[in-house]
């Protein structure tokens, strides 16, 4: 009987964890290694958000005086360092560039970044600021491995410097090949390993965006655990000692 | 004679008030304080309470999400973001809601194979499994509308493809598909109308059907993990002597499944709320746009095997019908598992070697369509598709067959239990 029973959850585990497996064999890019809990790193995304990013890219849900609560940002200091358009505090961050002229400008309108990191993943936008490469057949003079044929200009260059892309020898043929490695061809102001910095805390800041009540949520979820674990173990007592009078 | 004489008398006051005008107290002991239950329910039978469980958490959710958003193209994906960032709790009723709904499909799939193999759907409980199947069809029916409410690019895009399905019968399918959109494509309108049948047309359907299913089920009397009857043999007290009282008893038993329900349904709601991009999917968080496909159209997880099918057929005749005919077929066939079960015995502990391996190839080829249905289409994934296909049909059709030459154990006289 007993065996019979282990089988019975058996069946029901595995039909359960099944999806499971499907997942473990997704996911394709180096993991960026952020944590939302990481409050110094959310401030540092937010200012190269601000700085780098919100001159051409909207994030339409996302109100300045939630993100200031949230980063423990006075809201002063927010207006004064991190604000640079007409926006009041309560507003969401609009971008200075018209969709219109976006489109205009770069062929397509810069994508709104509230939930680019719930879209692609925070793994997907790591790597692809650190896969753009020299490309003087693009308009913009860059490519990118992640998404070819990007729209976006290399706007990181200052930082980052310019890489170059290195294809894997191919027999006979001179066209390119598969890749396999960037080269920094002109160096930027930040090393590789504070560039990786840099965009680790700019992508922690698009996962906050993307869900500001993860970490809480979290939290509250260990609280909720304890409480129903408790509260199953009683109801574990209470079903056992009603059912010794079933024979 | 006053009123106060009706009844017997403890039933004074309020209580006595309420029965001598309502049967309130006849139906509670009918359905929960003398009804009978079999004593050697195992773990596979706390997913019809479960069930009715996330019914209701769906249910209040729903209220609470409708007060939020907007059924509207313009306006429907910022309203749902709104519900997550601005709503007090909002997040945590949107996830409880999303979260619901796989776990819905979850219990569901497990309580109709609990069913296959001890064989609940066999007489006198054919009718108790056919409003068990119409609920089935009202849940995928309010799934696959509810799905297309955040208005994301995958509701958008699974929409059309789920749609265009009914465009493929031949003469009248364009016309039928374009009456259901209200439009020529997926817009605004089709939106406002899922919107309708998804909050109020379908779940009043579905309560009724699952007031139905219960009654059905009282009528009868449950089955059991040994498929015989308790009501054969009734001790001096007139019940039977293998049942044991829905309240208490059921009801302290199903507590503690429901703590461990919760345990994982919150596990998912406050840690892994997307469950990998399989509850909510990444395309699904960027707004629907008629102008960009997704890389990769997939229905949500508990379409994925019937999915699966449809791709699996290929289209002759000039037309690709024909998956679609297998893929709702296969949803109709198990409507008449009772009619195709010829077995003498109803559970599968006591049929023979032939019933046991097609159940398990059964669930197998389940699962194994489920994935292929989830994963972009290649060769072998197509081959493994159209293995399976045959697996699950051959379950079926073949078992009028194989139920009836396969060998069966005796089956006791009275039901299997360990006292604890």
């Amino acid at each position: 009987m007993p065996i019979k029973k282990l089988a019975s959850a058996l069946v029901a585990v595995t039909l359960l964890a099944l999806p499971l497996a499907v997942l473990a064999s997704e996911g394709a890019f180096e993991p960026a290694g952020n944590d939302v809990r990481n409050i110094a790193s959310l401030q540092r995304g937010a200012r190269n958000f601000m700085n780098y990013c919100s001159g051409c890219h909207s994030a339409k849900f996302v109100r300045y005086n939630r993100v200031a609560a949230d980063l423990n940002i006075p809201e002063p200091e927010m207006k004064k360092n991190l604000m640079f358009t007409s926006d009041k505090p309560f507003e969401t961050i609009r971008s200075a560039l018209a969709a219109d002229d976006g489109k205009k400008w770069f062929g397509n309108a810069p994508p709104d970044l509230s939930l680019m990191a719930r879209a692609r993943g925070s793994d997907y936008i790591y790597a692809f600021l650190r896969s753009f490469y020299r490309d003087p057949s693009r308009p913009t003079g860059a490519n990118n491995t992640v998404l070819p044929g990007t729209a976006m200009p290399h706007v990181l260059a200052d930082l980052q410097g310019v890489q170059t892309i290195v294809y894997k020898a191919t027999e006979g043929s001179a066209g390119k090949g598969e890749f396999e490695r960037f080269e920094l061809a002109d160096k930027g102001t930040l090393t590789p390993a504070q560039y990786d910095e840099f965009v680790r805390d700019t992508v922690n800041f698009l996962q906050y965006i993307g869900e500001p009540i993860e970490a809480k949520r979290k939290d509250l979820g260990i609280w909720v655990t304890l409480f129903l674990l408790m509260f199953t173990a009683f109801a574990y007592l209470l079903y056992k000692e009603y059912w010794k009078d079933v024979h | 004679m006053g009123t106060e004489n009706y009844g017997s008398a403890q039933a004074a006051g309020l209580w006595g008030w309420i029965n001598a005008r309502f049967p309130l107290d006849k139906m509670l002991k009918e359905h929960v304080t003398e009804y009978y239950a079999p004593k050697n329910f195992n773990f596979w039978y706390l997913f019809g309470v479960l069930s009715l469980v996330v019914l209701v958490i769906q249910l209040v959710t729903g209220i609470f999400l409708t007060m939020n958003y907007k059924p509207s193209a313009a306006e429907a994906f910022a309203s749902v973001e709104y519900i997550m960032r601005d709503v007090e709790w909002g997040w945590l009723i949107r996830y409880l809601h999303s979260t619901g709904a796989s776990a819905f499909f979850i219990v569901v799939y497990l309580h109709m194979f609990r069913a296959l193999m001890y064989g609940s759907y066999r007489s006198p409980r054919e009718l108790l499994w056919i409003f068990g199947m119409l609920i089935y069809l009202c849940l995928m029916a309010e799934a696959f509308m509810g799905y297309l409410l955040p208005w994301g690019n995958m509701s958008y895009w699974g929409a059309q493809v789920i749609v265009s399905l009914f465009g493929t019968i031949p003469v009248i399918g364009d016309s039928l598909a374009e009456w259901i959109k209200g439009d020529y494509f997926i817009s605004d309108i089709t939106l406002n109308r899922f919107f309708a049948l998804h909050v109020i047309a379908i779940p009043l359907i579905l309560v009724f059907l699952v007031v139905a299913h219960i009654l059905a089920l009282h009528e009868v009397g449950s089955s059991n993990p040994d498929g015989v009857e308790i009501k054969k043999i009734k001790g001096p007290d007139g019940h039977p002597v293998d049942g044991v009282r829905f309240h208490p008893y059921m009801t302290v038993k199903d507590t503690f499944g429901l703590g461990m329900f919760l345990l994982m349904f919150c596990g998912i709601v406050f840690f892994a709320p997307t469950f990998g991009g399989l509850f909510l999917e990444g395309p699904n968080f960027e707004q629907a746009n008629p102008m960009q496909t997704p890389p990769h159209i997939a229905p949500v997880w508990y379409f994925t095997p019937f999915y699966a099918m449809l791709r699996a057929v290929p289209s002759f005749l000039g037309t690709q019908v024909w998956g679609v005919i297998v893929m709702f077929g296969a949803i109709a066939l198990l409507v008449f598992l009772p009619w195709l079960d010829r077995s003498p015995v109803n559970s599968i502990r006591y049929k023979g070697p032939i019933s046991k391996l097609a159940l398990a190839l059964f669930a197998v080829s389940f699962a194994v369509l489920a994935y292929c249905g989830m994963k972009p289409p290649s060769p072998t994934l197509l081959l493994l598709s159209r293995t399976f296909t045959a697996v699950y049909f051959a379950f079926f059709l073949l078992m009028p067959w194989y139920s009836r030459v396969d060998k069966t154990k005796p089956v006791p006289e009275r039901v299997t239990y360990h006292a604890h």
